[in-house]
């Protein structure tokens, strides 16, 4: 008996549409065996972890949150994983984006600046992030360089600029020599959706960036040239579209978005500039973008799922004392699941059972 | 060569047979109950459209496929191969269409890779230039592949397989990539090879080659046998008839065909290769009006490819007034440009080439639609545009698919290069630049991509065909033109290109010592 796979004549849209669901449920069953490994009852972590986070407003508000920046990235990876261009360093593209915006932010503190601040510090975010970006992706078509390898090592340096800046230059005089910057002005600050609550601006920046790649992606040529080139680039010449021309733009876009997270993240959640702004927004993007398919909707629903990861991480390290590092792990089993069951989009799998007659007759 | 008692057989006994052989893809039948008997000293054709289950039937042989169903019978006893080794252990070799060449090693260390290694390569060196020579096949051990030709690489793979001395033989397509006088040379090889007692299984759809060549046919269409004939008593339209199961329409030009002012002009045009064992184009003129088409012939591998993307605009010429699109220069143009000047282009690769195989036809009629018909507004695509051309092209040439917009992988490969060409030409353009426009495609689909180029001459565009298949140039060229090395001939009128003329210009040998200083170290 031996199990093979199969070629499909088409990409299965079921398959499509229910692989990640299956991803998941594979992660739960690993992560189950995983409780029980450690001690701990697997039905009552699991609980906590998924269930709990939903029961209370509070949590629902802080899924928003958490889940903004991960789609706001997720939806910018996914334009450059669909034109087969790797960006891996969106963290450092998310932390940069936070240095540029929070600079205006320092600069202004005090002052009676106006209500300008706020829109120009997401521009400056915005538009670090993309040049940020843009090192790799002219390293690549410049010189032919990994844009993988460059990406990500670009990340340990916008790590420790932000490490510098809050340690010298922008440390708050009054804060007591913690690396930190001043608390930002009202004005420098991204207003909240309800007073007294968590949510605030970014959620629906986040769901109008949706909308938006969802409309580039399905209605426009632009959108259509950035699906080509990364599913079949020799097709893509022959149609004229520049290769090239698409590394520069998405990693831009996707480096433009991910500063724009990082600016809203510190200009209202944090609400100052400080070292570990960023759980690892950058790269847990990284599966959000997959486990949703590339596509802009479903990474607004991976969003809110692997966002619920990090806050049930949270309260399982208080209420069990699970640690804090088995949300890393469960993120990357995850993703390990989702690209796994990708390959039953295309391929079917078969059980093909011995049919040597003539083992048969011999025996 | 052979082992004393098999070399004397006689041709009575059967060195190979099949029993209701059955493969089977999920619930398509590739092989349907086959039977077919090999004797020794015998050269049997197997003959059959694209699709009708041949290579299936030799991978099965050769050990590469297990059969769903049925058996083999080797000599006369069972047969099960758990692969090629198995199959080569007992005597069967096959030469692939596609060789498995390393570009960069020599031609012995290619021939070492094939082999089990027993031998030290010294001693496999001086058999190999041994077996080479006893067949007529003259081979360097020393060269590398990337400097041989086309018809020298095919006989590294045959002299692979005769150094393992076998009985049986399979040969996929082995003229498809010959010149006339290469092929003739081939035939004297295998009439040698079955002189010596081997059995040789030839897979072919060049019917007249059947004929000359081959002792017993076993015709194939849908997986099933339709017939195992003698192909010298039969005519090339009967044996035609078997293969397709209908008569195929002949190709008519239109009788009285205008030519009007020239609508493609090369000047000159040089273009160094951008890969390493890529052709460098040399001086290549030609002038083609409007009403004609005309054929390029050549062996692949000549710089065809290259050609294609100078066209194309997938390379750009570093002079804009080499090339020129209905009066405008062109050469420094994108493709995007030129496809705007009115030129479209279909080239030899369906899948990953001409279309994206994993995207709905939709979509691929809006990767070469996009520039200029309306498909995109403002940057938006008009999904309603690029569906109508979909279901024109599937109007107009009879496209076969399973709904209104599948995937372009799903669909077969007569089929596709149906949509393909009918996507280029529902643009009507006045320049069409086609590649191997009926390669792989079978005998109904390829009559009608043939007709169509024909009518888009009449009605007035300029058609240049690259083809490896001189009858197909035959019938629908007006002048032929040979390319060899990255040179391009003078065309001949098709009148005059006679296959003997053809043959000599893709060999090289009938250019003036002048026009390739440097064809022999190429």
């Amino acid at each position: 008996m031996q199990l093979v796979l199969e070629k499909r004549a088409e990409r299965s849209t079921i398959i499509a549409l229910v692989s990640p669901v299956i991803a998941i449920g594979l992660t739960i069953v690993t992560m189950s065996i995983l409780f029980m490994i450690i001690g701990k009852n697997p039905i009552a972590a699991l609980n906590v972890y998924f269930i709990t986070p939903l029961t209370d407003a509070y949590s629902l508000q802080e899924l928003a949150v958490k889940a903004a920046p991960l789609v706001m990235i997720a939806i910018g990876l996914s334009l450059c994983y669909l034109a087969n261009v790797w960006n891996i360093g969106a963290e450092g593209q998310f932390l940069v984006g936070a240095v540029a915006g929070s600079w205006l932010a320092v600069k202004t503190n005090g002052t009676d600046a106006g209500v300008w601040v706020l829109p120009a510090m997401l521009l400056l975010g915005a538009i670090a992030g993309a040049l940020y970006a843009l090192i790799p992706a002219l390293c690549k078509v410049r010189f032919g360089a990994s844009e993988i390898l460059v990406s990500l090592m670009l990340v340990y340096v916008a790590d420790l600029l932000l490490d510098y800046l809050v340690r010298g230059p922008w440390r708050d005089p009054k804060g007591f020599n913690f690396p930190t910057t001043a608390e930002f002005d009202p004005v420098a600050t991204v207003p909240l959706l309800f007073e007294g609550g968590r949510l605030h601006l970014g959620a629906v920046i986040a769901l109008v960036i949706v909308v938006a790649a969802a409309v580039l992606l399905g209605r426009t040529i632009k959108g259509f040239e950035i699906r080509v080139v990364g599913a079949a680039p020799r097709a893509a010449r022959f149609g004229g579209f520049s290769s090239n021309q698409l590394v520069l733009l998405t990693f831009a876009i996707s480096g433009a978005l991910a500063g724009l997270a990082g600016i809203i993240e510190v200009a209202g959640p944090v609400g100052h500039l400080q070292p570990g702004i960023s759980p690892g927004y950058g790269f847990t993007a990284i599966i959000v973008a997959f486990l949703g398919r590339l596509n802009p909707v479903g990474i607004l629903i991976a969003g809110l799922f692997l966002a619920l990861t990090f806050i049930g991480g949270e309260q399982a390290q208080i209420a069990m004392k699970i640690p804090l590092d088995i949300t890393k792990v469960f993120q990357g089993i995850l993703l390990f699941y989702v690209l796994a069951c990708d390959s039953l989009i295309l391929y079917r799998i078969k059980l093909i059972m011995p049919q040597r007659k003539v083992a048969d007759g011999a025996a | 060569m052979l082992d004393s008692g098999s070399g004397h057989a006689r041709s009575g006994t059967v060195l190979l047979q099949t029993i209701g052989l059955t493969k089977r893809y999920g619930s398509f039948l590739a092989n349907d109950a086959i039977d077919i008997a090999i004797r020794p000293q015998e050269i049997h054709a197997l003959l059959g459209e694209n699709g009708a289950g041949k290579s299936t039937l030799v991978k099965t042989i050769y050990g590469l496929i297990q059969p769903s169903e049925g058996e083999m019978l080797w000599q006369g006893e069972k047969m099960v191969l758990a692969g090629p080794h198995d199959a080569r252990a007992r005597g069967i070799g096959m030469v692939f269409q596609h060789f498995s060449l390393f570009d960069n090693l020599t031609v012995a260390e290619n021939v070492a890779l094939g082999l089990d290694g027993k031998e030290s390569f010294k001693a496999m060196s001086a058999r190999l230039e041994q077996v080479s020579q006893q067949y007529g096949l003259p081979l360097d051990p020393k060269r590398e592949v990337w400097q041989l030709s086309v018809g020298e690489r095919q006989r590294i793979e045959i002299v692979r397989v005769l150094m393992q001395n076998p009985k049986f033989l399979i040969l996929d397509e082995p003229t498809a990539v010959l010149t006339p006088q290469e092929a003739d040379q081939l035939f004297v090889v295998l009439e040698r090879l079955k002189s010596e007692g081997r059995a040789i299984l030839y897979i072919s759809h060049k019917l007249d080659e059947v004929k000359r060549l081959c002792d017993t046919a076993t015709v194939l269409r849908g997986g099933k046998k339709i017939s195992t004939c003698l192909p010298r008593e039969e005519t090339a339209a009967s044996l035609a008839r078997m293969m397709v199961g209908t008569e195929i329409k002949q190709v008519k030009a239109a009788a009285n065909r205008q030519t009007t002012v020239p609508r493609l002009v090369v000047n000159d045009l040089s273009l160094a290769p951008d890969e390493p064992h890529g052709v460098h184009l040399k001086n290549i003129s030609l002038e083609l009006k409007g009403g004609e088409i005309l054929g390029i012939a050549g062996v692949a591998g000549n710089g065809q490819d290259e050609f294609f993307a100078a066209l194309s605009g997938e390379r750009l010429a570093k002079d804009p007034g080499t090339i020129v699109i209905d009066g405008h220069a062109a050469g420094h143009l994108s493709i995007t440009a030129r496809r705007k000047l009115g030129a479209a282009f279909v080239p030899e690769e369906r899948l990953g080439h001409g279309t994206a195989p994993r995207m709905r036809l939709s979509e691929n009629a809006l990767l070469t639609g996009h520039a200029a018909s309306g498909m995109v507004h403002n940057g938006f695509i008009n999904t309603a545009a690029t569906l109508a051309t979909v279901d024109r092209a599937t109007a107009s040439f009879d496209v076969r698919k399973a709904k209104r917009d599948p995937e372009a992988a799903s669909l077969s490969g007569g089929n596709l290069q149906k949509f393909i060409v009918g996507r280029e030409i529902l643009r009507n353009p006045i320049v069409l630049v086609v590649s191997q426009p009926t390669w792989g495609v079978d005998a109904g689909a390829a009559a009608v991509i043939r007709q169509a180029l024909l009518d888009l001459a009449a009605a007035g565009a300029a058609i240049l065909v690259t083809s490896q298949d001189l009858d197909e140039l035959a019938d629908i060229a007006d002048r032929i033109a040979v390319m060899f090395h990255g040179h391009l001939s003078e065309p001949l009128m098709t009148a005059d290109a006679d296959r003997e003329t053809l043959g000599l210009l893709m060999g090289g040998s009938a250019l003036t010592p002048k026009d390739v200083p440097d064809a022999v170290g190429a």
